[in-house]
């Protein structure tokens, strides 16, 4: 059975790790056919020319710099669907993931079953901190516009609450909370774009709007946020404070990986669905460091077809805290993400994939 | 007999013609049904048919024929 038709939180590192190492194994070789630049990158770095790795620490990966210098796709031009892209923090060349129907398909499916665990299959009305024209070209999105428009799918009535100039749009915000106060909503931002414009504006403005059954989820780094000294406890007992009852959920994924997320728990641990893993790397070696201990990581995802993006190396930093034994009772590896890594570390990791395609 | 509502949703969200809308038409297939598009489409015949289509709906609604299909459970006649 593929791991896509399991549910999101189900399956003990027994069952997943030879499910998810065969799917992974299956990709590489699948990419290796079907991108020559990818292939390339592969027969470069030597080790990888076999495809007989035994775990998921030996399977090759891409750095995600790569994604801007290639053009990675394992499609023809005809079959492309949309591309996404993403400038990231390193250079003004955006990364482009090229999909086609399949892979996004099988993205929103994947999307829509981890977000079903954590606001039901319902469509809630959808309050998005964000304001409209993020999402503009329809065949090209930026990162936030592909979140945004990934997760309208989960929604009804979708209501932007800032102004073009981020202004809160209090009129709709508050049309929206006479409507839908004491029904289930769902609200959906940018972590730094939810405190700053929202959240803080709020409060800056003495406006309580609270809801009876919201939840929350937010997304992107706290790096912006810890700077002001903003946790993630501070950060929910604000929200609270100003919105009523909401659940808050952080997550973290990667515009070159859609659909692949990891949701934080009612005990803010991010959790690993059945689709997708994380390994940690120490930066220099790359050695997959054991449980607890904080280096690089790398994500792992069963869903992309069309690109050569199942298995990457972030620039960011984090470590794993268990498997399988959260206290929120949810299967699967579970981590906290601790933000960027140094500029340094990262520059010494492209170099490594730069020298490793420079074969070509 | 009555423009089919179905049909009339689909040409009307996808800003196509109802000739162009088949039953074998499935969505990703044409670059006027995205995934845009697909959320307009759910508005619309939420609207139409007075109904609350969920989650899984929305995934499984991949053709014209399967958004009879799933209409059908909800027992609207199409």
């Amino acid at each position: 059975m593929n791991l896509i038709e399991q549910p999101p939180y189900g399956l003990s590192h027994n069952e997943k790790a030879p499910r998810l190492l065969h799917e992974l194994k299956a990709l590489t070789e699948h990419h290796r056919q079907a991108c020559p630049a990818y292939a390339r990158v592969l027969s470069a770095e030597g080790q990888w020319e076999s495809s007989d790795a035994n775990d998921l620490a030996q399977l090759p990966w891409l750095t995600v710099p790569l994604f801007k210098q290639r053009e990675l796709r394992s499609i023809p031009d005809d079959a492309v669907f949309k591309v996404l892209t993403s400038s990231g923090t390193t250079g003004s060349v955006p990364s482009r993931i090229f999909l086609d129907n399949d892979t996004a398909k099988r993205q929103s499916q994947v999307l829509v079953r981890i977000m079903q665990e954590w606001l039901g299959k319902q469509r809630r009305p959808m309050l998005i901190w964000d304001h409209p024209s993020v999402i503009q070209n329809r065949a090209s999105f930026s990162a936030r516009g592909a979140g945004i428009q990934g997760l309208s799918f989960l929604g009804r009535h979708h209501t932007y609450a800032l102004h073009d100039d981020m202004t809160l749009n209090l009129e709709a915000i508050r049309t929206f909370h006479k409507r839908f106060a004491g029904t289930p909503v769902f609200m959906f931002g940018f972590t730094f774009m939810v405190w700053r414009y929202g959240l803080q504006a709020l409060q800056a403005q003495e406006i309580h709007l609270p809801f009876e059954d919201a939840v929350l989820l937010h997304s992107g780094g706290w790096k912006k946020l810890e700077a002001e000294a903003v946790s993630a406890r501070i950060f929910n007992e604000t929200a609270r404070n100003q919105l009523g009852n909401l659940s808050v959920h952080n997550f973290y994924g990667m515009v070159e990986q859609v659909g692949s997320i990891f949701v934080a728990c009612e005990h803010g641990h991010l959790h690993c669905p059945s689709y997708a893993d994380i390994l940690v790397r120490e930066p220099g070696s790359w050695r997959v460091l054991p449980h607890q201990q904080a280096g690089v990581l790398q994500v792992l995802s069963v869903l992309p077809t069309s690109y050569p993006g199942h298995s990457l190396l972030t620039e960011d930093r984090g470590r794993i805290l268990g498997e399988d034994d959260c206290p929120c009772g949810r299967t699967g590896k579970y981590f906290e993400a601790l933000g960027r890594m140094a500029k340094v570390e990262a520059r010494g990791c492209s170099d490594t994939f730069e020298n490793a395609g420079g074969s070509q | 007999m009555a423009t089919d509502q179905v049909t009339a949703a689909f040409a009307k969200s996808l800003g196509l013609p109802e000739s162009d809308i088949t039953e074998h038409l499935a969505y990703g297939s044409i670059k006027e049904w995205d995934s845009t598009a697909h959320m307009v489409l759910i508005a619309e015949l939420e609207d139409v048919f007075d109904v609350m289509l969920d989650t899984d709906d929305i995934i499984d609604m991949s053709s014209v024929a399967k958004a009879r299909e799933i209409l059908r459970k909800y027992d609207i006649k199409c």
